[in-house]
């Protein structure tokens, strides 16, 4: 057994099911190894989507995504899919190949410092310098990955050592680390403190961030809102924590959120902010949000607390084991003329939204809100949407709707290409769910390639992509702040999609008419096969 | 403000550059750094003086407590510790100066660790501030080099004195 085949066992010992990477001479080794292991491996085609796909996997399976890529560019390419999955918080283990250890530092050929580059982007790193320390590293780095606040772990691999001979191979049953221990129990005290706020709160409202979906903790929360009467707003992240038409949820927070949903924000006294950063985009002043409010912040991870707003009641601990804590209790706040009022809230808004529909929509192009909203509600009841970035992604959030599936989206580092490779990485997990990828076309044009994967592994995902031949966010922004100056925006030299889908062998289908919107979403969604499906927009639409 | 943070980490290559780093990307001040080992050659002791408001502070220790090769984090005001810095300073003297640099010394309790025909080494270890105050006090002096430790600190042993 040698360094490589170690590792490769290790990974077994994990249950890995899929190794996302790209090979090159430094990380030959471990993909000899492999070849000898039943672990699935998915060649894609930029090393950026490795780390994407690698998310999409771990998101739905709620497992360690596990990404290979070979030493210097081959790492750095990978540095923005773990930077991705570091700010949305999402569990990687990432095996780089290195040069030969006796020669790091001396600038050889494809060697790069990737531990020292991504140090500010990595929950933990390592750099193997014995193949004897393998199994101890492969189980710590999972652990650490998988555990407390989630995060990618990168594991440099020099290629001595993935040849060198392992005379023993021994992997731990656990992990005692004196230096990572994760607080998951919430502290009794502060739960009472909590219970005793809630019994008396008039207007109290629950905010799930992206740590709802990560602790499992979704139906939790459900329930005990349910049960104890308390509504629920979400940031991007923690979208579908509640189904999208589920009476007590309110929308989505923040600058791009439902106006509803801020205002539950401003006028609740009691915030239960759970698994959420309280990052610029869904707390606008977030210095001031507990000024008329307690605001309990719940997050398994302590430097979040106090981190951008300063809580009444700081809550360290995992969201599946505090909402369980707390259901418990007997609290049933009397919220029923709040619940009415924001009921009324939303109301006002769905009917502005109708009175909005019958605007003229310009010939050639369909709204795109009424499409994503049209989409959704003829997606599979469980389906995965896994929205990009730019205004897809806002019309997305505000549009979609999510009743047992999941909504992926990169709210965190905001990376355009997510999608396309993340659908592709929740397909492989889960062969038998729709997966819906949708994008603007300034966003599919940097994960494209990615089709290649999809044929060459036979992963069916739909492809939505939003055309509107420019950068439509920015041209947004241009718009307002720099009064239509617009600068770098254009992307009139894209190709012609239905070429694209040909070429890839995918069926295409073209949406330009508001009329066509039902059959055609009806032949985007039947059989489990990949689509391409171009929907015309309006550039001036704004989200 | 002023903060003290005594920060045992594992002694193993990289840990420095990942506390630094750490300062350097949350935008935290660091006013000295020093580090060396504990009794525990697998262990070092970093004291980080650092300065910042209160949020600051807080951020500081719970970011330092985030990562993974910080073993313990302790944090305290200098009211609240023995602090001391290592100073070594080369001035060039003149025969007219000697005497007054050599009272100097003796007042302030600095050493002269080396000497050449027109340079010598000082040495002094005592409180940043009265470090200071010696090197005010020879600023009149042409100063060659000069090289400061950081500073390094323990809790006081009899707690609640300040």
């Amino acid at each position: 057994m040698n360094g490589a085949d170690a590792i490769v066992k290790c990974l077994e010992m994990e249950n890995t099911e899929f190794v996302f990477g790209y090979p090159g001479v430094a990380i030959c080794p471990f993909y000899n190894s492999i070849l000898n292991s039943n672990i699935k491996t998915v060649l894609v085609r930029h090393e950026q989507h490795a780390g994407h796909a690698a998310s999409g996997y771990a998101r739905l399976t709620g497992k360690v995504g596990v990404v290979a890529v070979t030493s210097g560019p081959g790492a750095t390419n990978v540095i923005t899919g773990i930077a991705t999955a570091y700010a949305d918080s999402i569990p990687l283990v990432v095996i780089t190949g290195q040069v030969d250890s006796r020669l790091m530092g001396s600038d050889v050929f494809q060697e790069a410092d990737i531990s020292g580059a991504c140090e500010s982007f990595v929950k933990y790193s390592y750099i193997v310098r014995n193949a004897e320390d393998i199994p101890h590293i492969v189980k710590e780095a999972f652990y650490i990955a998988g555990t407390g606040r989630k995060g990618p772990v990168l594991i440099d691999f020099p290629i001595d050592i993935q040849n060198q001979k392992v005379n023993k191979f021994e992997y731990p049953d656990s992990v005692s680390m004196a230096s990572y221990k994760p607080t998951v129990k919430g502290n009794i005290k502060q739960i009472d403190k909590v219970v005793r706020e809630l019994r008396k709160a008039k207007r109290p409202l629950i905010c799930t961030g992206g740590g709802a979906h990560l602790s499992g903790a979704a139906n939790v929360i459900r329930a005990f809102a349910e049960k104890h009467r308390i509504p629920v707003v979400s940031t991007m992240m923690g979208l579908g924590t509640m189904p999208s038409e589920h009476p007590m949820f309110f929308g989505m927070v923040g600058n791009n959120g439902q106006a509803y949903g801020n205002r539950a924000m401003n006028q609740a006294d009691m915030i239960l902010m759970a698994g959420a950063r309280v990052a610029d985009r869904s707390i606008a002043r977030p210095d001031e949000i507990s000024t008329n409010k307690i605001l309990v912040h719940i997050d398994v991870d302590p430097a979040e607390i106090g981190k951008n707003a300063g809580p009444t009641i700081p809550l360290v601990g995992d969201l599946k084991n505090v909402f369980t804590e707390l259901d418990k209790e007997d609290i049933r706040p009397a919220t029923q003329e709040w619940l009415d009022c924001l009921a009324g809230y939303r109301k006002e808004a769905e009917e502005a939204k109708k009175a909005k529909a019958d605007l003229v929509i310009t010939p050639g192009t369909v709204d795109p809100t009424h499409f994503i909203h049209a989409l959704s509600d003829a997606m599979d009841k469980n389906a995965v949407y896994v929205a990009d970035v730019g205004q897809n992604q806002l019309w997305s959030c505000a549009n979609c709707i999510i009743r047992d599936g999941r909504f992926f989206t990169t709210g965190g580092m905001g990376c355009m290409g997510y999608s396309v490779p993340a659908a592709m990485g929740a397909k492989l997990a889960e062969p038998d769910r729709q997966v819906v990828a949708v994008c603007g076309d300034g966003a599919f044009q940097m994960c494209m390639m990615e089709l290649g994967t999809m044929r060459q592994y036979h992963v069916p995902v739909k492809i939505a992509v939003i055309r509107n031949n420019v950068l439509g966010l920015v041209r947004q922004y241009q718009h307002f702040t720099y009064k239509d100056r617009f600068s770098v925006i254009d992307l009139s030299g894209s190709p012609e999609l239905e070429s694209i889908a040909a070429a890839y062998g995918m069926k295409f289908l073209h949406l330009n008419d508001e009329e066509k919107m039902e059959e055609t979403i009806k032949a985007f969604l039947e059989n489990d096969e990949s689509v391409l499906l171009q929907c015309d927009v309006d550039p001036n639409e704004v989200a | 403000m002023k903060r003290i943070y005594n920060v045992l980490v594992k002694n193993q290559s990289g840990v420095l550059c990942k506390v630094s780093g750490l300062f350097w990307r949350r935008c935290f001040n660091i006013d000295s750094l020093a580090v060396g080992e504990t009794e525990d050659n697998a262990i070092s002791n970093m004291t980080i003086v650092s300065t910042g408001d209160d949020h600051t502070q807080e951020q500081i220790e719970k970011q330092l407590n985030k990562k993974i090769d910080v073993i313990k984090v302790k944090t305290f005001d200098e009211k609240e510790a023995v602090c001391r810095e290592l100073m070594l300073i080369k001035v060039k003297y003149t025969r007219d100066n000697r005497r007054d640099i050599i009272d100097n010394c003796a007042v302030m309790n600095a050493t002269i660790i080396d000497m050449g025909n027109n340079m010598m080494t000082i040495q002094i270890c005592d409180t940043p501030e009265r470090c200071q105050i010696f090197l005010d006090s020879i600023n009149h002096i042409k100063i060659v080099e000069i090289t400061r430790s950081g500073t390094v600190a323990l809790t006081k042993c009899r707690e609640g004195i300040k």
